[in-house]
């Protein structure tokens, strides 16, 4: 699961190889957009000296000054809004809002503003920012910590909604949100900011493009963010059972890449969709959708959902009770209808 | 400056009272005599603007008018008050600022015409696109003016809201953001009194709205929103200021919202006639000229030749309004985002067969009418 099969190097950007966790690849992808282009501003709550709550802009102030990543007043919906008038105005703004159920006070500004401008302008005034906010569970969070808030975004037309689940792609992807003509959600699963991977910095990730993470023939699993090392353990547990499972990583929540997970879908035949949100009116629903209307008659068996439950986000004791997990997964493999079954 | 420095006066800063006379001021100085002709101007094209496009609207060519009808004179000196390197951060009820920064009155009429959501080139005219959603619009103006003070340029941005917006917590955001970088924004708020139906008293129990000024620390000032000159007076102070580094002020407005919200408000549910008849006599245009007659500044000649140009202005207005524009479906799609998605251009797809279904049917029932062959 370290670099992507479609996904290439490319000249004009150096080759450094290394190992390293997420966070420290989207440590890194920082740094390089600011060295890279002079517009790049990185601000929000505690992202100066402290190198924010999970120490993703660790250093970057110490390294490039005040001008280029700076604390803000406690105030997320004057965070994005000046980003806004700073996009208006020639910069390229990051912005990083510390969790993602602190994120709503911007909605507004996201919504309204983030997403239409360009529209509104006729394409004369771009937004090219990027809103970077850590989400999802398994962290033992208290309340409010925890949230999966992607079905908000990806239901906003103007929004790109991205999410790595590889140091690889937290890097590759970061670099292409930041280089994006359109804002850009960046959402980072908590849970895997300390996974390891190798991260080479030549490597460009196309934002629209999912990501096959696992070959395999008889059964495709679609998920993003946290839930792709959860269906990756899957697969291999599936595996033993003598089950070819494929994972895709969708990671483009918006811009979706139809024509990848069709084309894998209809390969296999069975598809199950994984994400931590509740199920209900969220991004897997759109996908199970997507996937029945394009490949129905290649269906075996119905699409299937292993997602969150209709309920607030679990309290840490409980939280193991609200995740998808691996037994889940498999449970819902084996419900896809298999002719060895009697 | 000193805590007390911020504090506005006790009574909003007058140049011109109702009845046209100059009031003396230590602080404040009057406008020149060119600079007050060509503000008169602006008003007497100001009402002009609103009259036309009410009458429009009555006319079914304007979708929607949110009219400053009695508020020229705040919208004439936000105009007026900047150069032209600054820029303007409006309202939808700013219209009549709008043009007078030098957008066509055709251009500004697009959102309320309903051809697209906004009509203008933003950076052409130094004008960001009118907000709806109050108050948020107080942030972008901070964003850009923090970008032009990284950039060392000494651009000042002018950033418009009405006194309903000073409840939204985007206000408090802007003011606070603005305060804590420094940046050169000034903060006009109209207080006209109402957000449509709601009065001043349900909105704050501050003693002023300008008073809020010196919890973010930063000055503020009230001025009479009536008298264009006071306005542009404490309004160039604080461009001044906020040019020479001297950081945001926020200046509110005492005015009156002379007309309904909007056409589609009934403003007798909610107020006395009495009191809107009690500011006729406060009226922005009525003071001025009674004042620049009263010096010899104004002329019969200069009357009728401000007219005729508010005439002509009212003129495109009506040509532009009462012309259909030929607007292209599929810019629907076009600038949702830089590069269209699969699954927006497939959206565009099918509307495009629609639309040509359409078209052929509507062609074939022509032709079939003209053949005289309907049943």
């Amino acid at each position: 699961m370290t670099i992507a099969h479609e996904d290439v190097r490319v000249d004009e950007r150096p080759s450094h190889v290394s190992t390293m966790s997420m966070a420290a690849a989207l440590n890194l992808a920082l740094a390089d957009a600011i060295q890279a282009d002079p517009d790049v501003v990185i601000f929000g709550e505690d992202v100066g000296a402290l190198g924010g709550v999970f120490r993703i802009t660790d250093g970057l102030t110490a390294r490039f000054g005040e001008d280029r990543c700076f604390d803000t007043p406690l105030a997320e919906s004057g965070i994005v809004g000046t980003a806004v008038g700073m996009a208006m105005n020639g910069m390229r703004p990051i912005v990083e809002l510390q969790f993602d159920a602190f994120a709503l006070p911007a909605f507004e500004q996201v919504v309204s503003h983030v997403a239409k401008l360009g529209n509104r302008t006729r394409g004369a005034v771009r937004m090219p920012l990027v809103i970077r906010i850590p989400f999802g569970g398994g962290i033992g969070g208290v309340e409010h910590h925890c949230d999966s808030s992607e079905a908000y975004y990806a239901h906003t037309p103007g929004l790109t909604v991205v999410s790595p689940s590889t140091p690889q792609d937290a890097y590759s992807l970061l670099r292409a949100a930041i280089a994006s003509p359109d804002p850009v959600i960046f959402l980072e699963p908590k849970k895997l900011y300390w996974t390891k991977g190798e991260v080479d910095t030549s490597v460009t990730a196309e934002i629209g493009t999912a990501r096959i993470a696992r070959d395999g023939t008889d059964v495709t699993l679609l998920a993003y963010g946290a839930a792709v090392p959860l269906a990756l353990e899957a697969a291999e547990v599936a595996a033993s059972e003598g089950r070819s499972v494929q994972v895709v990583d969708v990671r483009s929540l918006s811009p979706f890449d139809d024509s990848t997970v069709t084309a894998a879908v209809r390969t296999t035949g069975r598809a199950v969709v994984i994400a931590e949100a509740p199920g209900y009116a969220s991004v897997a629903s759109e996908i199970q959708a997507r996937v029945f209307e394009r490949c129905f008659e290649y269906l075996e068996a119905p699409v299937r959902r292993v997602t969150g439950f209709d309920t607030p986000f679990a309290p840490p004791k409980l939280e193991h009770w609200y995740l998808p997990d691996v037994d889940r997964i498999l449970d819902a493999i084996d419900s896809l209808h298999w002719e060895d079954e009697s | 400056m000193e805590h007390a420095e911020m504090l506005p006066r006790d009574r909003a800063v007058q140049l011109i009272d109702a009845d046209g006379t100059v009031v003396a001021d230590e602080t404040y100085a009057m406008p020149s005599i060119e600079t007050l002709l060509a503000a008169y101007r602006g008003l007497v094209d100001g009402r002009r603007i609103n009259d036309q496009a009410g009458a429009l609207v009555r006319q079914g060519r304007l979708a929607v008018y949110p009219s400053s009808h009695g508020q020229e004179a705040c919208q004439i000196g936000a105009a007026l008050a900047i150069a032209a390197e600054d820029w303007l951060f409006p309202t939808y009820r700013d219209s009549v600022a709008v043009i007078a920064r030098g957008v066509a009155p055709a251009e500004a009429m697009v959102l309320l015409k309903g051809d697209w959501h906004s009509g203008y080139d933003v950076r052409a005219h130094r004008v960001a696109p009118q907000a709806t959603p109050l108050a948020t619009q107080l942030l972008h103006a901070v964003g850009f003016a923090y970008a032009a003070k990284q950039r060392g340029e000494d651009t000042v941005v002018i950033a418009l809201c009405g006194d309903g917006a000073t409840s939204e917590g985007d206000f408090h955001e802007a003011m606070n953001f603005a305060a804590v970088f420094h940046v050169p924004v000034v903060f006009f708020v109209q207080n006209n009194e109402f957000a449509i139906s709601v009065p001043l008293s349900r909105q704050t129990a501050a003693p002023s709205l300008a008073h809020k000024a010196i919890g973010y620390g930063m000055p503020g000032q009230r001025v009479d929103g009536n008298d264009v000159a006071a306005v542009l007076s404490v309004l160039g102070e604080a461009v001044d200021r906020a040019r020479s580094g001297g950081g945001p002020t926020l200046v509110e407005a005492h005015t009156y919202r002379m007309q309904a919200h909007t056409n589609a408000d009934d403003d007798t549910r909610y107020r006395e006639r009495e009191e809107v008849r009690a500011w006729v006599t406060r009226d922005p245009l009525t003071r001025l000229r009674t004042h620049l007659t009263g010096v010899g500044a104004l002329t019969a000649e200069l009357e009728a030749e401000y007219a005729a140009g508010a005439e002509r202005i009212a003129a495109a207005m009506r040509e532009a309004l009462n012309t259909d524009t030929d607007i292209d479906p599929e810019d629907l799609f076009r600038f949702v985002t830089e590069t269209r998605s699969p699954q927006r251009e497939e959206q565009w797809q099918m509307l495009r067969g629609e639309i040509e279904r359409t078209r052929a049917a509507d062609a074939e029932e022509t032709a079939h009418a003209t053949t005289g062959g309907s049943r």
